[in-house]
């Protein structure tokens, strides 16, 4: 019996787009494969589910260092998806697009950077939560 | 009873849409451009309630751009086409079927949810808008696409309504038709407006209210069915009203004026590829095409030149390069030396479905053509307007059209998306 191991391939290693051979058999015989035919790998199609109310940002600064998330980086901002605390977010405030972590302290939300020397920004009329932040995207 | 039809308009949509990516837009005056730069022709509630008016040439509201800090943008219709795609699809759900009639205007075919609360429906619906687009909108309902419109004009208008008009109710529907003034009716012309004023007939009510047949004598059978719609009856008012297009026109201000005639050739070409694709695009086939030029007529003070020159094709045709011919062939007529020409365009007229067309002797073999123009059509499609020209066109655009400020396609380029701060 063998053992079944996963490996971690990364994400260099993944090909965008997987060729495919169309081959015709002259005997009549239809192709074993023909059924089994994909279409090539679309990580943009992958990573915007929901491309109507979805919105791609780049992001200007390291704030949000903490959750993965670098200066440079595309995110992907869905407005259909309703904002809890926990999510990330993009929050406009005072007119200003900003990045935070939406998040629950007592009974007031927060919108939190993960770094160290950003203060806390309270949630009140000030701040409108303009998307919630369901994918990111970089390059080498 | 006919099924209840709603119309959804995006308001202010042009300055709505930059809106959404550009918050220092929010609550001051804006105007939109026209795509030359010349006029404005969107505004924002705050510009609107300055007396800016549609279609106002920007150089005669300097003063008050200058005076009040009026914002202006040029038109950025890569934006808007994509928002429009966003709005399309937020309302999809809440319609059997739906008909998108412009940039911002979509009927929707409420056929399976009229034992539903329709005004709480369309309200869903423009949240959904609203929370996917940050586009506000307003929503008319009626059993026929006049009544939508006018009640989508009411729910625009009147505060009260809150943004939703339903009209199916007899007893509203009264009561807006009362307070509308006829020539605010989607298809009345002035001319008839005037008309129906000498009969007394000065608000919808009124017209609704008479005989069909003297709506058929005195304007023309759209009036007749606007009669009809006004009362109820489905009778493709809509469609009379805007029928198979009568003519179209590709036309543009040179950001420089041109000088020489080479250079103007080549904008007067890719108009004419415009043209031939619209064309196309729409099946359709033109029998005469026209073409145009002038110097500025607001700096009087230089010599002045205005030419036009009309072309019949024969047979009626599609084809760019039929339509380039006899572009480039008015203008070898028209040109003067010595001009400084700051406009340029094309007209084609006499338009028929391309089906339709009478056949002529000698045609040649139209089919290559008509392989070689879909050829054409689907590499622009595939590599961008354009990729692939006739080399009359030249590939120096020198003279491409004003858009000095325009925002960023921020939803199309991945090099222009909006930034979001993170320090």
């Amino acid at each position: 019996m063998h053992a079944l191991r996963l490996h971690t391939v990364p994400i260099a290693m993944v090909p965008l787009e997987a060729r495919l051979l169309l081959c015709s058999t002259p005997a009549g015989f239809p192709s074993p494969a023909a059924d089994d035919l994909d279409e090539p790998i679309d990580l943009g199609q992958w990573l915007i589910e929901h491309p109507a109310a979805s919105y791609v940002m780049r992001v200007d600064g390291c704030s949000m260092t903490g959750a993965g998330i670098g200066d440079g980086d595309l995110i992907v901002v869905n407005r259909a998806k309703k904002a809890r605390a926990g999510h990330i977010v993009v929050a406009l405030v005072h007119g200003d697009r900003t990045l935070k972590r939406l998040k629950r302290a007592g009974d007031r939300l927060w919108l939190i950077a993960e770094a160290e020397g950003y203060e806390a920004i309270i949630v009140d009329e000030n701040v409108e939560i303009w998307g919630v932040v369901v994918g990111l995207a970089r390059r080498y | 009873m006919p099924t209840p039809i709603a119309l959804i308009d995006c308001n202010n949509y042009y300055v709505s849409c930059e809106r959404a990516f550009d918050s220092r837009l929010v609550g001051v005056p804006v105007i939109v451009l026209s795509n030359n730069d010349g006029c404005a022709v969107a505004r924002s509630a705050e510009a609107k309630a300055l007396g800016i008016k549609m279609g106002d040439p920007v150089h005669l509201i300097r003063d008050k751009i200058d005076r009040h800090g009026i914002r202006v943008l040029s038109s950025n219709y890569t934006l808007y086409g994509d928002m429009q795609r966003r709005v399309v699809a937020a309302v999809e759900e809440f319609a059997r079927d739906l008909e998108v009639y412009s940039i911002d205007e979509t009927f929707l075919d409420l056929a399976g949810f009229e034992d539903r609360d329709l005004a709480a429906h369309v309200r869903a619906m423009r949240d959904q808008v609203l929370r996917w687009t940050t586009i506000p909108t307003c929503v008319g309902i009626g059993p026929t696409k006049t009544l939508a419109k006018l009640g989508n004009a009411a729910a625009k208008k009147n505060p009260l309504f809150d943004s939703v008009a339903d009209l199916s109710d007899e007893v509203l529907r009264t009561w807006v038709l009362d307070r509308f003034a006829v020539r605010d009716v989607w298809g009345v012309g002035g001319a008839t407006a005037s008309k129906l004023a000498a009969l007394g007939i000065h608000t919808a009510g009124q017209l609704r209210d008479m005989p069909m047949k003297q709506g058929r004598a005195l304007g023309t059978v759209v009036l007749e069915r606007l009669i009809a719609e006004l009362r109820g009856i489905p009778s493709g008012a809509v469609e009379t009203i805007e029928p198979q297009r009568k003519g179209m026109a590709v036309t543009r201000s040179f950001g420089t004026p041109v000088t020489d005639m080479a250079t103007l050739m080549g904008a007067v070409t890719q108009y004419a590829m415009r043209g031939g694709e619209k064309l196309r695009s729409h099946g359709l086939v033109a029998a005469r095409l026209t073409v145009f030029f002038h110097t500025n007529r607001f700096k009087p003070d230089r010599p002045q030149y205005s030419a036009s020159r009309m072309i019949n094709l024969h047979p009626m045709t599609s084809d760019s390069f039929e339509l380039i011919a006899a572009a480039r062939r008015g203008v070898e007529h028209a040109w003067r030396d010595g001009y400084a020409i700051s406009k340029a365009g094309i007209m084609l007229d006499e338009l028929i479905d391309a089906e339709l067309r009478p056949r002529t002797l000698f045609e040649g073999d139209s089919d290559k053509r008509g392989r070689l123009m879909e050829a054409l059509d689907s590499v622009d499609g595939r590599f961008g307007r354009f990729a692939a020209v006739p080399a009359a066109q030249g590939f120096k655009r020198e003279w491409k059209m004003r858009a000095d400020m325009k925002s960023p396609a921020w939803t199309t380029r991945i090099a222009e998306v909006p930034r979001v701060a993170a320090n």
